[in-house]
């Protein structure tokens, strides 16, 4: 269920150890039998159509996902982005809406603005943790509430719709027959992977995860890798909130409500620990996809929303109950 | 075998791919101390988890007190029959008192609720048992490494504890800490309870020790009464070979001077109680020289060290590296000026246990192995990973394992390869033999020689006398935040430097710093 960290794991000398083969690939082997249940028991499900609506639907949260990935792999938390979601679509609308609504290029300043007002919340609460010295669970708890609240105010509690061609194509589009939000996630995991895997950075978010006092010794800024890790996931958090407002076509006040919990769950479930160090973007991905197929498929399947709540949570919790049981195991050898 | 205590026979253990233990016995009487000697990897630790009951052995059988030991036994049940093991990093939990961390779990109740009352006295009565000063409603985060270490015996007895077994139990003390353990175990050994006494540092097996057992990769190699025995055939079972801490080879006379410390001072911050204040330190060291950090725990070594490395700031005072003043505020700033520190804690500051060997090798030199700016230089990462394993002699399946599958002394080497992986101008090594086996610690020796041969200049912290002086050209003394002597190693004697180690206050004034 863990991506293996770029450090892959020790070796093992006997054959074949079922623990660590489902550690590593359990939670993409489970999607893809979740994936063959739920055609087995209805054959619209692997339609083009329902596809791409699985495919789209992920990709709203799972672009933040690799943002939160960043952040648990530092041990820290962004319980915000749901609200910061919707705070930064509503502050690009509200914009495209004051320059009068009917102009060229609405989508750019509306993207513009969404993104510029998530990465300086991200920066907002880096700061509040690093120069503050307050952990990530609260200030990111205390902004949940801020930028929910900024948000009702800003257009009264209302919702501003009425975008132009231009600006919902972002949202129902498509390039080469892919919606363009799920091309934007592919970009964002992509960008997300390599940055992971290969740069100097990445290795330091590692390092500031698996040891932050050893990270500062070998000459690492901390406190600006920390910072930097609130400063994507909040600009993520815009670009899905513009993404959304583009898809529904009015930017919602309560848009984003328990995004934060898909989110984190996403990356969770991928075997990102959430105690900083270990786990990865792909892991990120496979958690994405296997909630979006569980909540589709059980839709499908006229599965209550009640029920759904409830098989969820506790998938959530097998995983991880997994994955930490796989870690021990392989920590006492 | 009517005052045996223990009985080990015939234990086995296997690992995937490793031997750990193979038909290893152990006999302790009571009221005996025992040596439990070995290199790292000889199997000690596994011996004892499978005593403490955190692991099971394969093969085998244990008597205790004339019982068969159950191999079903949880670390809990050991416990209760008298068994206790103390660790080398502590089982303490920092923000309880004392006599909680004694108690935990099992404190005195009167009609369901806590005694604090009781609590209190029952813990006072064993401190005093133990001729102890210690308050048992002091926060054990407050506490000395030594203090705390009291405390874990403490905590052993309230278990009426029958055997001890004690991991390193003096790797962080000072010797006049050892001196109060020592009289502490000679205690227990009065009230007839044995000691398993787990150490590299041979010559306190020596001392404080009746009888020894050795062990050499998972096999009993030899066992019998220290008295037969000197230091060397010690070694010499252990390793199979000779060893001494090699000195120094002649080599060329160091060059200009490179590291200026000029009147450095630094204030304790409130809240850091037990980090020594730093009073007008000035000390320099030249290209290829090696000098010598000589003090007890708490000297002001690791403070100073950390202060020309930019870990901690400098309240007063210069330093300068070739000449140009530095005003270091991270230790960013101090790698980009030439100076590298290998910690002293290399599982709290050192290492990433569960990042690769490579990844933790080549960390601060990404900057070098770049390409495209941002991007790792996989290969050329690789070359240096191999380089250094070579020059370092690491024993590692594959630069990808995780760190935390090392021995200590390979994890050491991967920290030290880190750091010279900077091309250091200055290289502060903070114990860097600490907990890791006689052989290992010459491999060690020969790469700071080989350093300083390069031109680097070196500064060694030890609380190692014989190590400090076989490795330095000059030693310097400290003693509670000053510096209390410069002396040519040639020259040097252990009682001369103890001395001035120990000096009173008053004593400080009159002797001149050379």
């Amino acid at each position: 269920m863990s991506q293996p960290s770029s450090g892959a794991t020790p070796r093992t000398r006997r054959g074949f150890d079922a623990v660590r083969f489902l550690e590593k690939y359990g939670t993409l082997l489970f999607l893809l039998a979740l994936v063959a249940i739920f055609t087995l028991l209805n054959e619209r499900f692997l339609s083009s159509r329902n596809v791409t609506n699985i495919l789209t639907e992920v990709s709203i949260f799972g672009i933040i996902a690799v943002g939160m990935t960043y952040v648990i792999l530092t041990s820290g938390v962004d319980l915000a982005v749901g609200s910061l979601l919707a705070f930064a679509s509503m502050c690009g609308a509200w914009t495209v809406h004051q320059m009068g609504g009917d102009f060229n290029l609405t989508w750019l300043v509306a993207i513009s603005i969404a993104c510029v007002v998530g990465t300086a919340v991200g920066y907002l609460h880096g700061k509040a943790i690093t120069l503050l010295n307050v952990p990530p669970f609260i200030v990111t708890l205390g902004g949940m509430t801020i930028w929910r609240g900024a948000t009702l105010i800003l257009n009264e509690g209302g919702p501003i719709s009425g975008f132009d061609e231009g600006y919902r194509w972002w949202g129902r589009g498509t390039l080469l027959g892919i919606p363009v939000p799920v091309l934007v996630f592919a970009l964002v995991a992509l960008a997300g992977y390599v940055l992971q895997r290969y740069t100097r950075y990445g290795r330091q978010v590692y390092a500031v995860g698996g040891n932050p006092e050893a990270a500062r010794l070998t000459g690492i800024d901390v406190k600006r890798v920390l910072v930097s890790v609130y400063v994507m996931v909040g600009f993520l958090a815009g670009l899905s909130g513009f993404l959304l407002s583009a898809r529904l076509g009015s930017s919602e006040a309560v848009a984003g409500v328990t995004y934060e919990l898909r989110v984190i769950a996403s990356v969770v479930i991928g075997g990102t620990s959430l105690f900083g160090g270990l786990g990865g973007v792909g892991g990120t991905i496979i958690g994405a996809l296997l909630i979006g197929v569980l909540s589709n498929g059980l839709v499908m399947m006229n599965v209550s929303p009640y029920y759904q709540q409830v098989i969820i949570g506790a998938i959530i919790i097998l995983a991880v109950a997994f994955d930490t049981y796989a870690k021990t195991r392989r920590g006492r050898r | 075998m009517a005052d045996e205590l223990l009985l080990v026979e015939g234990v086995c253990k296997q690992f995937p791919g490793v031997k750990a233990l193979d038909r290893v016995g152990l006999r302790v009487a009571r009221g005996e101390v025992h040596a439990l000697l070995g290199e790292n990897g000889a199997g000690k630790s596994t011996l004892l988890k499978i005593l403490s009951g955190a692991q099971k052995a394969d093969e085998g059988h244990l008597r205790f007190d004339g019982r068969a030991l159950d191999s079903s036994d949880t670390p809990a049940q050991r416990m209760r029959l008298g068994i206790v093991t103390i660790y080398q990093e502590f089982n303490l939990l920092p923000a309880l008192s004392v006599a909680e961390n004694m108690y935990l779990g099992r404190e005195p109740l009167v009609a369901g609720f806590l005694s604090w009352r009781r609590l209190y006295a029952q813990a006072q009565s064993i401190i005093d048992a133990l001729g102890l000063d210690l308050d048992p409603r002091t926060e054990v985060r407050s506490l000395s490494v030594a203090q705390q270490q009291m405390v874990e015996i403490a905590r052993a007895l309230t278990f009426d504890a029958r055997l001890i077994v004690m991991d390193e139990p003096t790797a962080a003390l000072s010797d006049r800490e050892v001196a109060t353990l020592h009289r502490i175990i000679r205690e227990l050994e009065a009230k007839d309870i044995s000691v398993i006494y787990v150490t590299h540092r041979l010559k306190e097996a020596k001392e404080i020790c009746d009888r020894y057992t050795v062990l050499r990769d998972g096999q009993l190699v030899a066992s019998g009464d220290v008295g037969d025995v000197e230091v060397r055939d010690m070694v010499r079972m252990m390793v199979g070979r000779e060893v001494e801490f090699l000195k120094r080879p002649a080599h060329v006379a160091p060059g200009p001077v490179v590291l200026q410390v000029e009147n450095v001072c630094r204030a304790g911050l409130a809240n850091e109680r037990h980090v020594t204040v730093l009073r007008d330190l000035s000390v320099d060291v030249r290209a290829g020289e090696i000098v010598g950090f000589a003090g007890l725990v708490g000297a002001g070594r690791t403070e100073l060290a950390r202060v020309i490395f930019g870990a901690d700031r400098c309240d007063r005072g210069a330093i300068r590296v070739n000449g140009t003043q530095l005003a270091l505020r991270t230790p960013g700033e101090g790698i980009a000026a030439g100076i590298v520190l290998v910690p002293e804690d290399r599982k709290q500051q050192g290492c990433f246990l569960t990042q690769s060997i490579r990844q933790n090798m080549t960390l601060p030199s990404l900057g070098r192995l770049s390409k495209w700016r941002y991007f790792v230089d996989e290969k050329a990462e690789t070359a240096l990973v191999e380089e250094y394993r070579r020059k370092l002699q690491i024993k590692m399946s594959s630069d990808d394992v995780a760190m935390i599958t090392l021995s200590g002394g390979n994890q050491q080497k991967v920290l030290l390869a880190r750091c010279m992986a900077l091309r250091p101008t200055v290289l502060i090594a903070d114990e860097p033999t600490r907990g890791i086996d006689v052989g290992a610690k010459v491999e060690v020796h020969q790469v700071l020689f080989a350093m300083a041969e390069a031109g680097v200049a070196v500064i060694v912290i030890s609380s190692e006398l014989p190590e400090v002086m076989a490795v330095s050209d000059r030693i310097v003394t400290f003693q509670e935040g000053r510096i209390t002597g410069v002396v040519q190693a040639a020259d040097a004697t252990e009682e001369q430097l103890m001395r001035l180690m120990t000096l009173t206050h008053d004593e400080h004034r009159l002797h001149a710093v050379a």
